[in-house]
């Protein structure tokens, strides 16, 4: 039987990647957009609509939240493996952070991610197995120039992992987070030139990751193999948080 | 109603319905956990439309308890 996966922003540049390598390990996956609709078609496409489903929600909105779960477990069934990716910054230093932009970072990166594990919980507890991933970043572990609310929210997630494996460790249920630092996706096209100079400079392996490199950490750890790691944070970053 | 609530709680813990007795405690007697306990309340306040406060519902030990609380709670409305 294969299993049932949900992955957050799967139209992004690592959330689509994430889509292909569980589809690619057999599972069936539902995904989410919020506005990408031509992406989520062309990726409904290429694997056709009873692999992989795509589902409009903006993950900063409980009652389409709470719809998104209810479709997805009509079309597909219980949800076994969900990857919390849905994710955005706003990137001003905290001077110049208005309480605005603060606050809708955390809305749809941190409260968004919090709502949908609520939701999806129940299902996995009742089937005592269940596989939780969130996609935080470096910069929530090490702090970065200009993202103070990307920075706090992913850090954040950190601390919602490690109480939601301790919470539901006696359902077989794992959770854990996933660092990525800079992967090659438009998050990072903006990056000015001179500082992704400097960049290459301090990552070791003088290059930035593709999103496939952290597709493939987030596969491992949603498999069967993976279930005696849980409350943990594994970094891709070519070594440069280290 | 009784019925109802057992069927629940059975379903809820994967026992069979005659285990469940009306002076038993979920805890000692079924092996229930707190896990269990949290989701076993969120299905009875979904079957039986009442809401239970997190305060009232550490207090259900056996199942007359929570069968007497719903009981009451739904004569309210
Ligand atoms: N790229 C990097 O270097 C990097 C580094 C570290 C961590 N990360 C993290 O990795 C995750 C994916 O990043 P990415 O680079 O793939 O980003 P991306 O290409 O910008 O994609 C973001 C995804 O999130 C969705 N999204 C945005 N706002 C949403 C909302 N309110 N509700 C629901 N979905 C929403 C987008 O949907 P639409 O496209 O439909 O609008 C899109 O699918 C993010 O959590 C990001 O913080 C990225």
């Amino acid at each position: 039987m294969s299993r049932i996966a949900l992955v957050t922003g799967g139209t992004g540049g690592i959330g689509k990647a994430i889509v292909n390598t569980l589809v690619e390990d057999g599972m069936k996956v539902a995904f989410t957009y919020n506005s990408n609709t031509e992406e989520s078609e062309e990726i409904e496409g290429r694997f056709g609509r009873d692999q992989t489903k795509a589902f409009k929600c903006d993950i900063s909105n409980t009652d389409e939240i709470k719809k998104l779960v209810d479709d997805v477990s009509s079309a597909f069934g219980t949800v076994e493996v969900l990857v919390n990716n849905a994710g955005i910054s706003k990137n001003r230093l905290v001077l110049r952070t208005s309480m605005e932009d603060w606050k809708r970072v955390m809305e749809v990166n941190l409260d968004g991610a919090f709502a949908l594990t609520q939701a999806i919980l129940p299902g996995m507890i009742k089937k005592r197995w269940g596989r939780i991933i969130f996609v935080s970043s470096v910069a929530g572990l090490m702090g970065n120039v200009g993202q103070a609310s990307y920075a706090s929210s992913k850090a954040a997630l950190v601390g919602l992992a490690k109480t939601v494996a301790r919470e539901v460790s006696s359902r077989s249920i794992t959770c854990n987070v996933v660092a990525p630092g800079l992967i090659n996706t438009t998050m990072t096209r903006e990056i000015r030139e001179e500082y992704m100079k400097r960049l290459m400079e301090i990552i070791p392996l003088k290059r930035l990751g593709t999103p496939e490199e952290v597709a493939s950490l987030v596969s491992y750890l949603s498999g069967d193999t993976a279930s005696y790691i849980t409350g943990q944070v594994l970094v891709v970053d070519g070594g440069l948080s280290m | 109603m009784e019925e109802k609530v057992k069927e629940i709680i059975a379903e809820q813990l994967g026992l069979e319905l005659e285990e469940i007795k009306l002076d038993s405690r979920f805890v000692e007697d079924l092996g229930a956990d707190s896990l269990d306990l949290v989701d076993l309340v969120m299905k009875l306040e979904d079957e039986f439309e009442v809401s239970i406060d997190d305060e009232k519902a550490s207090n259900l030990r056996t199942v007359k308890d929570a069968l007497n609380f719903i009981e009451k709670l739904s004569r309210a409305v």
